[in-house]
């Protein structure tokens, strides 16, 4: 059977390189930049994330759905007046997963240059 | 003939990853070393300056308020840099780039109209260009720092509007802005922002 493009390039990567717990909840494009975004401020609205990310409210809301669900981001819903307010902000789990991420990226790129 | 893509190799791809991370810290990221208790020591040397300056003909009032305005500037660079470096703030990152760049711009504008207004001898266009010039700088720069330096930035042009209507007292907004809004607003960013 003809494998994949995906299966290909997994094949190119060598054994010493694969990490066995990668986090695929934070891997993923927008939830990686949401994570980002909230560990430089204290917490960010849903516009404000929506401004930085400049994608649409449907994909924000989806990814930091999951984040929450992860335990990785909380979230804090009030009205400033009239107007709804949705606030996130990253948890120490959350905190504690991404610093892991990047510590597993900076580990990659180490072995890559042997 | 077929041509098979390169595979992409896992150093690279973490390698972009790392760096998709840093621009968006980057560009999520704001600049929090406006320095409060410098702020304050501002508000307080301007009241004075007001209160001296009232009154005073033109030449001497002009004179005062650009002492203090180079006073403020050596307050606020060091309260700033003393705040950042306490923080490990790296001013020559993006965040503080962005911020920079909208603050001076309405400083370096209020500064040459002052030039054009002092040698056709308009005073008393002074004070609502400065306080106007200055708000402008802090709603624009606000966009890149701490949440209450754009309300602080609307404040000063509603001075400046009002300078502009009754410019004879320029001089008492002046102390009410320079003075009163940096006492108000340097203790409040000092107790919620770390100085």
């Amino acid at each position: 059977m003809a494998k994949t493009a995906t299966a290909r390039k997994i094949d190119a990567v060598p054994q010493r390189l694969q990490i066995p717990d990668f986090d695929r909840t934070i891997h993923e494009k927008t939830r990686l930049a949401i994570l980002s975004a909230l560990a430089v401020n204290p917490s960010l609205t849903f516009n404000e994330l929506k401004d930085i990310l400049n994608t649409t409210d449907g994909n924000i809301s989806v990814h930091a759905r999951k984040l929450e669900e992860a335990n990785f981001v909380s979230c804090k819903k009030g009205f400033e007046g009239r107007v709804p307010r949705t606030e996130y902000a990253l948890t120490a789990a959350g905190r504690r997963a991404f610093e892991k991420y990047l510590n597993h990226m900076e580990s990659l790129i180490k072995a890559a240059r042997g | 003939m077929c041509f098979m893509p390169e595979p992409v190799r896992i150093g690279d791809h973490a390698l972009d990853n790392l760096r998709y991370i840093r621009e968006t810290m980057e560009r999520a990221g704001s600049f929090t070393s406006i320095p409060g208790w410098g702020g304050f020591i501002i508000g307080n040397t301007a009241i004075v300056t007001a209160i001296f300056s009232q009154g005073l003909p033109p030449e001497r009032w002009l004179r005062n308020w650009l002492i203090e305005a180079a006073l403020a500037v050596v307050i606020g660079f060091t309260a700033m840099a003393i705040k950042g470096r306490r923080a490990g703030v790296d001013f020559t990152a993006a965040p503080s780039r962005r911020f920079f760049a909208s603050y001076f711009a309405p400083l370096i504008t209020a500064a040459i109209l002052t030039f054009m207004l002092w040698r056709g001898g308009f005073y008393a266009a002074m004070p609502a260009t400065w306080l106007l010039l200055y708000g402008t700088s802090f709603v624009s720069s606000g966009a890149f720092s701490i949440r209450v330096i754009p309300l602080m930035g609307i404040l000063y042009m509603l001075l400046g509007a009002a300078a502009a209507v009754a410019p004879r007292a320029g001089n008492v907004l002046m102390g009410v802005g320079f003075g009163g809004l940096h006492l108000i607003f340097g203790l409040l960013i000092a107790r919620r922002y770390g100085g």
